[in-house]
């Protein structure tokens, strides 16, 4: 179940002189869903892409599982206009057959695409085309950056639970970058808090309450916010007015 | 019909034959500027051979294989952006070929004939050259294909699934030098890209993949030699022009198409 398929081990980057990731040591499993958050420019898609094997890292070593397979869903993908490709030729594109493509566009809802060409897909369309591509191999690792960008808050929701429900069934590791934890949440192992370096780490609801998160998302944006009416202090007591009514499911211990 | 039209008919069909190919993936990656600098440093080529008393064919190559290379190093470094890099090697290069020739003691090149093309010179020996790497160049991007357009739509991806991305977009960068360097003969360094782009885009009107767009733009660009040289023909108009004339009205009658069947 939790067999490790990579590890990185005091990974140092920096672009012209500019450090962009400094020391970073994490561990990726299969079957454990590890979500990457930090702020603007804090180094999320270098780090996602040393994962990948894309950027070579200054120091420090990557150690994949000799049977490491990545499924990839980069954060925004642009095709020229004047490449004629349909939805379903665009996953063929990964080396795989007809059948296979029709089976992974159908997983992820958009079977009815499948001619399309790929330019005239919208925000949340293209997101499904490229999940599908990405489980298209059979992947043991999923790795998503931003993969709900340019999705409203209901599609956004329900990708998320295409997303659990895909790796539940691939049983494999799943890296995923976000800029915002709430949505993600419930369904999280491991949350990885970067700033550069790692800020703090562990399980979510221990991750929002460390001082070195708040420090960075302030507490509204931590995984409560859609509450805006009042605040939390660090042991996620409500501090302000009681004029609202708690749904069931937001416990505050 | 006489030799050297019948000479010209076949030299233009091959060296359309793989512009409309390579001509889509110009189009695609957005690498006019790129084949604008090539052929200009094609120029230079025939400069230096004249020169240095070497076989054009090798200089023509050699010069924008060279080139080729060079802005693979430059680009990978990233130190200028690749649009101001291509207009400072384009231009160069020209003014550099230009300026070599007018120093050459006994002028033995004929100027108008490298800018625009010289179709109705080519030579039996010319041919042989043309198709012997028409064929190398259609096997080699017959083999890549399928990576070529996976690098073509998004590099990352492709290296994700395990495509050598270097490799591959070298090559076809090594293949656009080779076919610059032939298309010289037919529309000159100042109209090659016209060659390659215009056909492709042509093609983009009436196709829905890009296989089928490959094909087409090879047909188009046939085509646009043919018309160009029965031009050059009938009204003695230049041959290298009267192509891409040609090409271009080929282009406009596809937008119509397109309306029509929209």
């Amino acid at each position: 179940m939790s067999r490790l398929l990579l590890t990185l081990n005091g990974i140092h980057k920096s672009f012209a002189g500019k450090p962009v990731i400094e020391d970073v040591s994490l561990s990726l499993k299969q079957g454990e869903i590890t979500t990457l958050i930090g702020p603007n420019g804090a180094g999320k898609s270098t780090l996602a892409k040393i994962i990948l094997g894309l950027i070579k890292p200054d120091s420090g070593t990557r150690l994949p599982n000799a049977e490491l397979n990545i499924g990839y869903m980069p954060q925004k993908i642009s095709i020229d206009p004047t490449l004629p490709i349909s939805t379903c030729r665009f996953l063929q594109l990964a080396n795989t057959s007809h059948q296979a493509c029709h089976q992974a566009l159908e997983s992820v809802g958009i079977r009815h695409l499948t001619k399309i060409p790929i330019q005239r897909l919208s925000g949340g369309e293209l997101q499904r085309a490229l999940l599908a591509r990405a489980i298209l191999r059979n992947p043991n690792l999923l790795v998503l950056d931003e993969p709900v960008q340019g999705v409203d808050v209901n599609g956004q929701n329900a990708l998320y639970k295409m997303i659990n429900s895909l790796a539940k069934t691939l049983n494999c590791g799943v890296l995923m970058v976000s800029h915002d934890l709430h949505l993600v949440m419930s369904a999280t192992d491991q949350v990885i808090c970067l700033n550069r370096h790692i800020c703090c780490e562990g399980h979510p609801e221990k991750v929002t309450q460390d001082p070195a998160f708040i420090d960075i998302f302030g507490q509204t944006t931590a995984i409560y916010s859609h509450h805006h009416d009042h605040d939390h202090n660090l042991h996620g007591e409500v501090l302000d007015d009681h004029t609202h009514q708690h749904g069931e499911s937001y416990n505050h211990d | 019909m006489t030799d050297f039209l019948l000479y010209a008919l076949l030299a233009g069909v091959g060296v359309a034959a793989v512009a409309g190919p390579l001509g889509c993936f110009v189009v695609w990656r957005r690498m006019a500027y790129f084949g604008d600098t090539l052929a200009h440093s094609a120029l230079l080529g025939v400069s230096l051979g004249v020169m240095l008393d070497i076989n054009l064919n090798i200089t023509v190559t050699a010069i924008p294989l060279i080139m080729a290379m060079f802005l693979v190093f430059l680009e990978q470094r990233g130190f200028l952006s690749l649009d101001t890099l291509l207009g400072i090697l384009s231009h160069s290069a020209l003014a550099l070929g230009l300026v070599v020739i007018s120093l050459l003691p006994d002028v033995r090149v004929d100027l108008m004939s490298l800018l625009f093309g010289d179709l109705l010179a080519v030579t039996q020996s010319d041919l042989w050259v043309i198709y012997g790497v028409a064929c190398a160049v259609m096997i080699l991007l017959g083999l890549l294909w399928q990576q070529l357009i996976n690098i073509t739509v998004d590099p990352e991806l492709a290296a994700v699934e395990g495509t050598n991305v270097t490799l591959v977009s070298t090559a076809l960068m090594l293949i656009t030098a080779l076919v610059i360097a032939l298309a010289m003969k037919v529309v000159g360094v100042l109209l090659i890209t016209a060659l390659l782009i215009i056909p492709a885009a042509t093609a983009r009107q009436l196709s829905h993949t890009p296989e089928q767009m490959a094909v087409v733009a090879s047909v188009i660009a046939m085509m646009a030699v043919v018309m160009g040289l029965a031009m050059s023909w009938y009204i003695d108009t230049p041959a290298g022009p009267s192509v891409v004339i040609s090409a271009g009205v080929l282009f406009s009658l596809s937008l119509g198409y397109r309306r029509l069947a929209s």
